[in-house]
């Protein structure tokens, strides 16, 4: 086997380089090897590499808790290696078997105490409800309908109190069914049949998660039926060691949480950028030309379709997509605008760079145009050179590796962790219309004598009022994800904004911008504490595709009068730089503050509100409702 | 295939305990071997599942005491359950 002998010398390289110094270097060959054999003996081996790394690479701190009824600790060392190569350095606590209930009822628990960021809450069926799981037949339908209700209940009251104790993200696993039911066939056609009751509690959860901030459910009932009920089962283990699980399958459950981590830390990807020839379809356009390109809905075309179906469904979850091809741009444009097979067309492009330069270098530019950093994009191509050039030049990118059999491309691009999304709002649902019309603006701009002249053109309106539940899940995403026009750059849950505005002293507000070629949605935040006589800026923030049309102006211009009728005397706040923010460098300096302070985290900035009301942009209209300042 | 058995069993628990390779041994055993714990029991039994496509019994499991001992066992086990 020539593929053990390459892994071996891979662990060789890896330790070389960590013994070189080479961070870097070390890094990229541990996820090679991750690729290339993800297992319990490698994960260990890559967990304890990543960890002599870790003060030398920018990795994300996660604290995660898991509440268990059953023995998990061998899918740690999965997790934690498959975190690592996506940039998250996992903390975890593993609650006690079957301690779960006290731990989250009992303020003191180890649980709080631990302080986690997320916490699983993995239950299952057989020690959750022994009496539905193997009792089954010796239950009335009274019964079952008791036992329903009081597993449902226990979910109930679970969330209610960890939201009580904690603003911790709680991910909760559902209800698995059995691979046989008690009755045989006959349990499909019973009235109370046993898979029945499991589904009315897995509904029930589903209702109970959504009725609070910062729950999501895993769907582990759906998890295990898509590995195979009898595969995902290792009686043996179970017997032995509570492992309910197979060997081969724990990789699929450690998967599966780092489904919602990686969105819950904000490592997700923003946009796709995707090769043409041989990945969108068959063949090279400027050889085989518009007859010979494999793509159409019979085999081997319909491989191709069906990855570009994959692609418009993460445009619908919001996620951009961008072409990078070495290409004659009238070769491919032709393709891409009449050839009959294309499901996507340029106007699903947000970007495109279809030249023969170096794609690490399209990569840059495209990130630019989309005003979104580099580690925000993914990049699919079929040829492993250049997605090697792409790895070593820019290791931020999220490289997606390439089955070698197309018929397969789609199932890799689903799998990719950095497109899940945990909350959907309605911006993310048309952000390439988005960016289509602000392709048309800036060509507008460019028409214009004086900057005013461009802002009356604009005829924008904006709408700046109070978080409302409608607004929360917007209003957090934009704190986790904003990161270049960002005072603070503070990360929010849903939960710790519904705290903040909670209190009579916070304001938390959004604003909404329109203009003529039409709605951006929610596009800004802006969170303010009263202290005595000053009011402080918590945080405020804009998305990049609103910056440089006076909306910030705006949006301070709203916060000073608004303090100002609350009585304040002083407006404050703090810039604390970080590699992304300097666009919002000198907004309070621009914007007649004065330094008040400054240290080693940043600068704070301090305006007389009296002396120095800043002025409305006349251009931006204001719409007032419900409850909006006087 | 270019590497035994014995450098596959030993390449796993150089992972898993964190010590090079050529300082496991068939002698090697949970008594020599500090981080041997239950856990690591259980993992290195799914380490060579994943690795061999075998499922190993509680029976079998207990017969994991030594380095050698397991990769007779291995042995055993790929001549009955050929892949």
């Amino acid at each position: 086997m020539t593929s053990d002998s390459k892994v071996l010398d891979l662990r060789k390289e890896v330790d070389d380089f960590i013994a070189a110094g080479s961070a870097n270097l070390a890094a990229l060959r541990l996820a090679e090897l991750w690729r290339k054999e993800s297992g319990t003996g490698t994960a260990a081996f890559v967990v304890s590499r990543y960890e002599k790394l870790r003060d030398k690479l920018p990795w994300l701190r996660y604290r995660l808790a898991i509440l268990r009824s059953f023995t998990v600790e061998p899918a740690i060392p999965l997790l934690r290696a498959a975190a690592f190569t996506n940039g998250i350095d996992l903390t975890v606590q593993l609650g006690d078997f079957n301690a779960y209930a006290q731990a989250i009822f009992d303020k003191d628990s180890s649980l709080y105490r631990f302080t986690p960021d997320g916490v699983i809450l993995a239950v299952r069926t057989s020690d959750l409800a022994p009496d539905l799981w193997q009792e089954y037949a010796d239950l009335d339908p009274d019964a079952v309908r008791e036992a329903v209700q009081r597993v449902s209940n226990s979910f109930h009251q679970w969330m209610r109190a960890f939201r009580e104790r904690c603003e911790a993200a709680l991910i909760v696993h559902n209800l698995e069914q059995p691979a046989r039911p008690s009755s045989g066939v006959l349990d499909a056609q019973l009235v109370t049949s046993q898979s029945a009751a499991i589904r009315q509690i897995n509904q029930e959860i589903h209702r109970i998660v959504s009725e609070h901030r910062g729950v999501h459910l895993l769907d582990y009932d759906g998890l295990v039926a898509r590995q195979g009920r009898l595969r995902w089962r290792d009686e043996r283990k179970w017997l032995t060691a509570r492992m309910p699980i197979a060997a081969d399958q724990l990789i699929q459950l450690s998967r599966e949480w780092l489904r919602f981590l990686v969105p819950l830390t904000g490592k997700i990807a923003k946009a796709l950028v995707v090769d043409l020839d041989n990945t969108l379809w068959g063949g090279v356009i400027g050889e085989d030309g518009m007859q010979g390109i494999k793509l159409s809905a019979e085999y081997p075309g319909a491989a191709y379709q069906t990855l570009q179906r994959v692609m418009l469904d993460l445009a619908r979850r919001g996620i951009l997509l961008a072409v990078c091809s070495k290409n004659n741009l009238e070769d491919a444009v032709e393709a891409l605008e009449s050839h009959p097979g294309m499901l996507l067309r340029s106007k699903n492009f947000a970007a495109m760079r279809i030249n023969w330069n170096d794609k690490a270098q399209n990569l840059r530019e495209i990130a630019a145009e989309l005003n979104i950093g580099i580690d925000s994009l993914a990049f699919m191509d079929d040829n492993p050179v250049e997605r090697e050039q792409v790895r070593a030049a820019l290791p931020e990118v999220t490289v997606i590796d390439m089955p070698d059999d197309p018929v397969d491309y789609a199932t890799a691009l689903r799998e990719c962790p950095a497109f899940e999304r945990l909350t959907l709002s309605a911006e993310d649902q048309q952000r390439t219309s988005f960016y289509v019309a602000e392709r048309e603006r800036s060509q507008a701009e460019q028409n214009f004598q004086t900057k005013e002249d461009f802002y009356r053109y604009l005829e924008q309106e904006a709408e700046i009022v109070p978080v409302l539940p409608a607004t929360l899940a917007r209003i957090s995403q934009l704190t986790q994800k904003t990161n270049q026009f960002n005072l603070t750059t503070r990360r929010y849950s849903e939960p710790q904004i519904a705290e903040m505005a909670a209190r009579p002293e916070w304001q938390v507000l959004s604003i909404r911008v329109r203009d003529r070629f039409g709605d951006h949605g929610l596009v800004g935040v802006a969170i303010t504490r009263d202290k005595a006589e000053a009011c402080e800026i918590d945080s405020f923030l804009l998305s990049c595709r609103v910056i440089g049309r006076t909306v910030e102006m705006a949006l301070l211009s709203y916060l000073a009068q608004s303090a100002a009728a609350r009585g304040r005397q002083r407006l404050l706040g703090w810039f604390l730089p970080t590699q992304k923010n300097a666009p919002a460098k000198e907004f309070y300096s621009q914007h007649g503050f004065h330094l008040h302070t400054q240290n080693g985290e940043g600068s704070l900035w301090e305006l007389d509100l009296k002396q120095h009301p800043i002025a409305w942009p006349e251009w931006i209209k204001l719409n007032q409702t419900n409850g909006g300042h006087n | 295939m270019t590497s035994t058995t014995f450098e596959q069993v030993r390449g796993i628990a150089s992972d898993l305990f964190a010590i090079p390779p050529d300082r496991i041994t068939a002698e090697s055993s949970a008594e020599t071997i500090e981080s041997w714990d239950s856990i690591q029991h259980l993992n290195f039994a799914l380490a060579l599942e994943e690795k061999f496509g075998f499922q190993l019994s509680p029976e079998e499991m207990e017969q994991m005491r030594t380095i050698g001992e397991i990769v007779k066992l291995v042995e055993s086990k790929l001549q009955v359950t050929p892949n």
